[in-house]
């Protein structure tokens, strides 16, 4: 490898995936050629269910952690709620192979800008960054690896949570307080819709994100439930003023707990009336 | 008469030298050295914009000393570097030691076959870990690369300054020791130096994943104080 110093009329600045090109040290995703044929679904892992909501100090974003091959559970443990930089998060659903390398290529593009150019991107910069990454990939999409990121963050000049959700082509919306994507996003979506309401707390929205997981678990196949028995549970972050952090494991755990002890009760209770 | 176009090549490497030495004297002086949680590098600097000290990557930071515009192009290639190598193979993966390397051998490349040499020094910082040691790798106009453990000097006057550190330098000291000696040492028996004057980084094990970080004016002045 040598030093990567190049004239300034052909200086890619402070964009990495630019630098990629010139380089040619890796392909960048609008290098990957799609084969004729599809793929068989059953190649390939297909990550599911995440949501994102805004709240009143920021956002909270929640991921189960299932991964499917056709109708195989590929994996039990994936994560698909990642940090994209201090005060953002990138949550995946879709082909799991594209989507997880697209994550870690966006992590390091908005690093690498924050490096070279001495200051962060603003939130929509980076939101419109992850735009073209999921439009390159769109040979792909064709072919039936599609990668549909959501994108949430704590937008630092206005003070607030920001949600953006993206479509195979690249086009990207930004929703106002809620939104839901991958083959449980209906069912999960529905739940928000119903407890969703503005000024929410923040142990209100983290316990709204985890209701309406487990009801995508409960009408969606490909999406995974609460796994008590290995204590695998779905993968929770806020994103506020003070950046980053995910949602510890065992309060997940302990609310889901508290969850299913609720609905056994009202069960319990029900089919008590009713003889 | 013509003249003859013959030079010896002692005449030009010493005149290519004695041209760096100058232009990199004309600049301010830098001090790193480690302390008990990491590394810290104080460098006299009355601009908050046009960095000395910057971040490389998680445990590696650059310093700079000598022609702005000469440095800061070295640590652009070297962010570049250290990104393209984290994201082919693994964030383990990158270390000061390749990058103190790469730069050794383009300083010496330019200093032997172009007109001009570049007028720089440049300091490559990395963070132990796992039990391996802080290390601090010195690099000199014409390619030099020197290796330090404890503290290193770069700027024009770095003979004087060196003797300063070493008289005072302590295995295992605090940050505000550690920086209160850098900054004697820069200023000398004659000066003082304000924080103002300064730009001040820490590469320090408490910080997380990104160790970089810049020490604001207001800690700097209590730290001083």
């Amino acid at each position: 490898m040598a030093l990567p110093l190049f004239p300034p009329e052909r200086d890619p600045g402070p964009d990495f995936v630019g630098l990629q090109r010139l380089t040619g040290a890796v392909d960048g995703p609008d290098q990957q050629r799609a084969t004729r044929d599809a793929v068989p679904p059953a190649l390939a892992a297909h990550a599911t269910t995440v949501v994102a909501m805004r709240y009143a100090d920021g956002v909270v974003m929640a991921g189960d952690r299932r991964a499917t091959a056709g109708n195989i559970i590929a994996h039990r443990a994936m994560e698909k709620v990642f940090p994209a930089d201090r005060f953002s998060a990138v949550a995946i659903a879709g082909s799991a192979g594209m989507a997880v390398e697209m994550v870690r290529l966006f992590q390091v593009q908005l690093e690498h800008y924050e490096k070279v150019e001495g200051s962060t991107l603003s939130l929509e910069g980076k939101a419109n960054q992850l735009a073209q990454m999921v439009r390159q990939n769109l040979p792909m999409a064709m072919q039936g690896f599609v990668v549909v990121p959501l994108f949430a963050g704590y937008d630092t000049a206005r003070g607030t949570g920001r949600i953006f959700s993206y479509d195979a082509t690249g086009g990207h919306y930004e929703d106002t307080d809620f939104q839901a994507t991958g083959s449980g996003g209906r069912d999960a979506r529905s739940t928000i819709k119903l407890g969703w309401r503005e000024g929410l707390s923040q142990d209100d929205a983290v316990e709204l994100a985890i209701q309406s997981l487990y009801e995508a678990a409960d009408e969606d196949s490909a999406t995974g439930g609460p796994d008590l028995v290995r204590g695998i549970y779905p993968l929770i972050a806020v994103v506020d003023a003070e950046g980053y952090r995910p949602v510890p494991e065992d309060e997940v755990a302990e609310r889901f707990g508290a969850l299913i002890a609720r609905a056994r009760a009202d069960r319990a209770e029900q089919s008590g009336s009713t003889s | 008469m013509s003249m003859p176009y013959y030079v010896a090549p002692e005449q030009v490497m010493k005149d290519r030298a004695e041209y760096a030495q100058k232009g990199i004297a004309r600049g301010r002086s830098l001090v790193a050295t480690t302390y008990d949680a990491g590394i810290v590098i104080v460098a006299e600097n009355p601009s908050r914009s046009l960095h000395k000290i910057s971040e490389i990557y998680d445990r590696i930071a650059f310093g700079g000393v000598g022609k702005y515009n000469e440095y800061d192009q070295l640590r652009v290639a070297g962010v570049r570097h250290a990104d393209t190598k984290g994201y082919a193979y693994s964030r383990e993966d990158v270390d000061a030691r390749s990058l103190a390397n790469l730069y050794a051998q383009y300083l010496g490349n330019v200093f032997t076959h172009e007109m001009k040499p570049l007028e720089v020094e440049i300091l490559v910082a990395e963070l132990g870990h796992a039990g391996q040691p802080d290390q601090l790798y010195h690099i000199a106009y014409e390619g030099t690369i020197t290796d330090e453990d404890h503290f290193a000097v770069l700027g024009g006057d770095a003979e004087t300054i060196n003797e300063r550190v070493a008289a005072s330098w302590q295995e295992g000291w605090d940050l505000a020791a550690a920086l209160k000696a850098a900054t004697a040492a820069l200023a000398g028996p004659d000066r003082t130096l304000a924080p103002a004057d300064l730009e001040v980084a820490t590469l320090s094990r408490g910080n997380g994943r990104r160790s970089f970080r810049r020490v604001p004016d207001e800690e700097l002045a209590q730290l001083l104080a």
